[in-house]
C-alpha cells in the first residue's frame, strides 16, 4: 500500500506524464467536490488512457482507481486490457478480485470482472465456496445469485446444488431467493414432469407452510410449480388446502384457493365453483388483504365476466358489448 | 394524524444546490454523472419547478462533453460510452426540450454504439466488454424510440430474451432464472411496451407478481418476495400498474376500472410522504436512510403514479392532503413528463432513421473498438 502511494505522489516515477485534468466545460453541472486525491489519482489515470499506456504503472494505478470508486467501468475494462497486453497472473487477480468482492459485493462492475477472470482461466473450481461465503454475510445478494447461477450452467455443477438450496431453506426458509434457486436447479435436472418429483415438491411446500403459514415464498412456490400443468389436476391438494385452511390460514392460502377455483372453472364451468370463487375474492378484498382490494375486486369482476351467468346467456356485459357467441351452457 | 405535506421548498433547494455542486460522498457517482442531471431534473419537473434556460443550456454542454465519439453517452468526460447513462443523457435532454438539447444528440453514432452492444441472442450487453442483463434493453429501446432510431433488425429476438426473464413468480429476473425483482420487471415490461410485444408476457402472473409487492403495513413497495419495503419501488413497482392497464385494454379486457390503477394509491402517497421524506429536502428509501438523489427521483415518480390515473383522455386525480401536495404527471414507460415524450418524438419523427452501420458487431473485451472486418 505504501509501495503504491509512493508511486501515485512521486513525482519521479510519474515525471514523464503530464495529468490530464477532468474536462468539464466551463459551467459544470453536478460537479463533485472530488478529494485530492481522486483527482490526482483520475487525472493520471485520462493521461494514461489518453496514451493507451500499457505498463505496469498503469496496471498499479488502475487498483487505485479502482478503490477510489470502484463503479468506474472504463478503469475496470482498461484493467482488464492490461491484464493480457502484460500477460498478469491470473490467479493473483483471483485473490484481488476476492477481496475486492468481499469489501464491496453490491457493485456490478467487480462480480462481471471476477466472470471474465473464471473464464479466462477456465476454471470455476473455487466459485461456489466464495459465492456461499458472500451470501452467509447477505443471503440474498442478487449479484452473488446470478453469478452462481452462470457457474453453475456454464461449468455444469448442478450435483450439489439442490443439498445447498435445502441447507440455506432451514436455515430461513423466508428466502426467496432461495426458493427461486430451488426452481432452477430442478428445471434444469430432473424437471417437474414426472410425477414423483412434484408430489416431492408439493409435499416439501406443504411441509413447510404447515411450519410457517404465512411464508408468501412457499406459497408463490406451490402456485409456480402447479400452474402450468393445472392447479386442480393434483388430487387432494384442494382439499389438504381447505383443510389448512382451519388451522394455518393467511391471505396467501386464499389467494391459491381462488387460483384452484380458477383452474377448476376453466375445465369444467360449474355455477358453485364460481361463487366459492367470487366469495374468497369478496372476502380478501374486504377483510383479508384489503391493501389488495382493487385487484380482487379486478379479478372479482373478471371472473364473473368470464364464467358468469351473462357470459353465457347473451346477455350484453357490463360495459354494454355484447359477450361472443359460441359460449357453453352453463350446466 | 395531521395532513402530509410535500416538503416542495425544501426539495426544490435540495435540488437545485445538486444540479451545480455535490460533495465529495458522490465520487461513487463518478461514472454515472447523467444518471445525476436525469434525477434532478425529472425531480424539479414533477415539483413543477422551471429550469432557467442559462442552466438547461450548461446541462446540454456537460452531456455534450459526456457524449463518446463512438457513439453513445458515458458516465463522465472520456469515459467509455454505457446503455445506462445513456438512458439518462437523453432523457435528461427531453425534459430540456429545446433545440440545442435534442441536437447535442449524434444520432448516427448512437445507432452505431447500439449495434456494437446488440448480442447474437436479442440481448444487449450494457457496454462494451460488459454485463448482459435486462436493463439494457429498457436502456436501448427508451433511447431508439426517443430519438427514433429504431429499426425491427435492432431489436430482432430482444423480445424472446425478455421473455425468457419472466419466472415462475410471474415477475420478471435480470437474467433468466433469476429471482423476479422489482427493477428488472420494469424494465423488461417497459421495453416490451415500447416493441408492441408486452401481450407476450403471461400478463395476469405478472399482475398478481406486481400486485402481491406491496406491503400490508407499511403500504410501499418490496423489491422482492419476502424483502423489505424501499421507497424507491414506489416507481418500479406502481409504474408497472399503468402498463399493466394498457396492455390488458389493449388485450380487450373490459372489467378494468376507470378511476383507479390496481394498487393502493393512498397507501402508497401515505407511504412516501410520512416515512421517505428528510426535513431538510430530498427523498430515501425508508425512515433512517439518508437521502439521496436516486431514492428523490424515484419517490417522487412513484408519488406522481399514486396521484394519476388515466392518459390523455380519462384523468382521475387522486391527491393524499393538501392540493399542494400535487405532483406532474409522469410518462410510464420514459418516466419523463408526456408532454416532454411527446415533443421529443414530434421533434425526431421530423428527421430520417439513420442507415446503420453494422461492420461494429458486438466487441469482446479483448477487440474493443475495432472493426470486425469490412464486407
Amino acid at each position: 500500500k505504501l509501495f503504491l502511494i509512493v508511486i501515485v505522489d512521486s513525482l519521479v516515477h510519474w515525471a514523464d506524464l503530464e495529468p490530464v485534468p477532468q474536462d468539464d466545460g466551463p459551467n459544470p453541472v453536478v460537479k463533485i467536490a472530488y478529494s485530492e486525491k481522486f483527482s490526482d489519482v483520475y487525472d493520471y489515470f485520462r493521461a494514461l488512457l489518453k496514451k493507451d499506456e500499457r505498463s505496469d504503472r498503469a496496471f498499479a494505478l488502475t487498483a487505485e482507481a479502482i478503490e477510489l470508486n470502484a463503479a468506474n467501468y472504463t478503469v475496470w475494462h482498461y484493467r482488464r486490457v492490461l491484464l493480457q497486453a502484460l500477460q498478469k497472473d491470473l490467479r493473483e487477480e483471483m485473490r484481488y478480485i476476492t477481496d475486492i468482492i468481499e469489501e464491496q459485493p453490491k457493485n456490478y462492475q467487480v462480480w462481471h470482472h471476477r466472470r471474465m477472470v473464471v473464464e479466462w482461466l477456465n476454471d470455476p473450481s473455487e466459485e461456489l465456496e466464495f459465492i456461499a461465503d458472500i451470501l452467509s454475510q447477505d443471503a440474498k445478494n442478487y449479484h452473488a445469485w446470478q453469478h452462481r447461477q452462470w457457474v453453475i450452467q456454464e461449468y455444469k455443477l448442478w450435483d450439489n446444488e439442490l443439498e445447498f438450496v435445502e441447507k440455506l431453506l432451514e436455515e430461513d426458509v423466508r428466502n426467496n431467493s432461495v426458493w427461486n434457486q430451488r426452481h432452477f436447479v430442478i428445471s434444469h435436472t430432473t424437471g417437474y414432469s414426472s410425477p414423483a418429483i412434484l408430489d416431492r415438491e408439493v409435499q416439501y411446500c406443504l411441509n413447510q407452510i404447515r411450519k410457517a403459514p404465512h411464508n408468501e415464498s412457499a406459497w408463490n412456490y406451490l402456485k409456480g410449480i402447479l400452474q402450468d400443468r393445472g392447479m386442480s389436476s393434483h388430487p387432494g391438494l384442494l382439499e389438504q388446502v381447505l383443510e389448512l385452511k382451519e388451522t394455518h390460514c393467511s391471505p396467501y392460502l386464499l389467494a391459491f384457493l381462488v387460483d384452484c377455483y380458477e383452474d377448476a372453472l376453466e375445465n369444467n364451468n360449474q355455477k358453485e365453483t364460481l361463487n366459492r370463487a367470487l366469495e374468497v375474492c369478496e372476502y380478501l378484498a374486504q377483510e383479508k388483504d384489503t391493501i389488495r382490494k382493487e385487484y380482487w375486486l379486478f379479478l372479482q369482476r373478471s371472473l364473473e365476466s368470464r364464467f358468469g351467468p351473462s357470459a353465457a346467456s347473451g346477455e350484453p356485459l357490463a360495459d354494454g358489448t355484447e359477450p361472443p357467441a359460441g359460449q357453453q351452457e352453463l350446466s | 394524524l395531521p395532513r402530509p405535506t410535500l416538503l416542495r421548498e425544501q426539495h426544490y433547494q435540495y435540488l437545485k444546490k445538486g444540479l451545480r455542486h455535490l460533495s465529495d460522498s458522490y465520487e461513487c457517482l463518478d461514472a454515472s454523472r447523467p444518471w445525476l442531471c436525469y434525477w434532478i431534473l425529472h425531480s424539479l419537473e414533477l415539483l413543477e419547478e422551471p429550469i432557467p434556460a442559462a442552466v438547461a443550456s450548461d446541462v446540454c454542454q456537460f452531456l455534450a462533453r459526456c457524449q463518446s465519439p463512438t457513439g453513445g453517452f458515458a458516465g463522465g468526460p472520456g469515459q467509455h460510452a454505457h446503455l445506462a447513462p445513456t438512458y439518462a443523457a437523453v432523457n435528461a435532454l427531453c425534459i430540456i426540450g429545446t433545440e440545442e438539447a435534442y441536437n447535442v444528440i449524434d444520432r448516427e453514432k448512437l445507432l452505431d454504439f447500439l449495434w456494437s452492444v446488440k448480442q447474437p441472442d436479442g440481448s444487449f450487453v450494457m457496454h462494451v466488454g460488459g454485463e448482459v442483463d435486462v436493463r439494457s434493453a429498457y436502456c436501448a429501446a427508451s433511447v431508439a424510440s426517443l430519438t427514433n432510431i429504431l429499426t425491427p433488425k435492432l431489436f430482432e429476438d430482444t423480445p424472446s430474451w425478455i421473455l425468457r426473464c419472466q419466472n415462475w413468480e410471474g415477475g420478471l429476473g435480470g437474467v433468466p432464472g433469476l429471482e423476479a425483482h422489482g427493477g428488472y420487471t420494469f424494465c423488461g415490461t417497459a421495453a416490451l411496451v415500447i416493441l408492441g410485444k408486452e401481450h407476450m408476457l403471461d400478463l395476469k402472473a405478472l399482475l398478481r407478481w406486481v400486485v402481491s409487492r406491496q406491503m400490508r403495513f407499511e403500504g410501499g413497495f418490496q423489491g422482492r418476495c419476502n424483502k423489505l419495503v424501499d421507497g424507491c419501488y414506489s416507481f418500479w413497482q406502481a409504474g408497472l400498474l399503468p402498463l399493466l392497464h394498457r396492455a390488458f385494454f389493449k388485450e380487450g379486457e373490459s372489467q378494468l376500472s376507470r378511476q383507479r390503477w390496481m394498487f393502493e394509491q393512498q397507501a402508497l402517497q401515505e407511504y412516501i410522504l410520512l416515512c421517505c421524506q428528510n426535513p431538510a429536502g430530498g427523498l430515501l428509501d425508508k425512515p433512517g436512510k439518508s437521502r439521496d438523489f436516486y431514492h428523490t427521483c424515484y419517490c417522487l415518480s412513484g408519488l406522481s403514479i399514486a396521484q394519476h390515473f388515466g392518459n390523455v383522455d380519462l384523468h382521475h386525480e387522486l391527491i393524499l392532503g393538501k392540493e399542494e401536495n400535487r405532483l406532474a404527471p409522469t410518462h410510464p414507460v420514459y418516466n419523463i413528463c408526456p408532454e416532454k415524450v411527446a415533443q421529443a418524438l414530434q421533434h425526431f419523427h421530423q428527421l430520417p432513421v439513420p442507415e446503420a452501420d453494422q461492420r461494429h458487431g458486438a466487441s469482446t473485451d479483448m477487440r474493443a473498438g475495432v472493426t470486425a472486418g469490412i464486407a
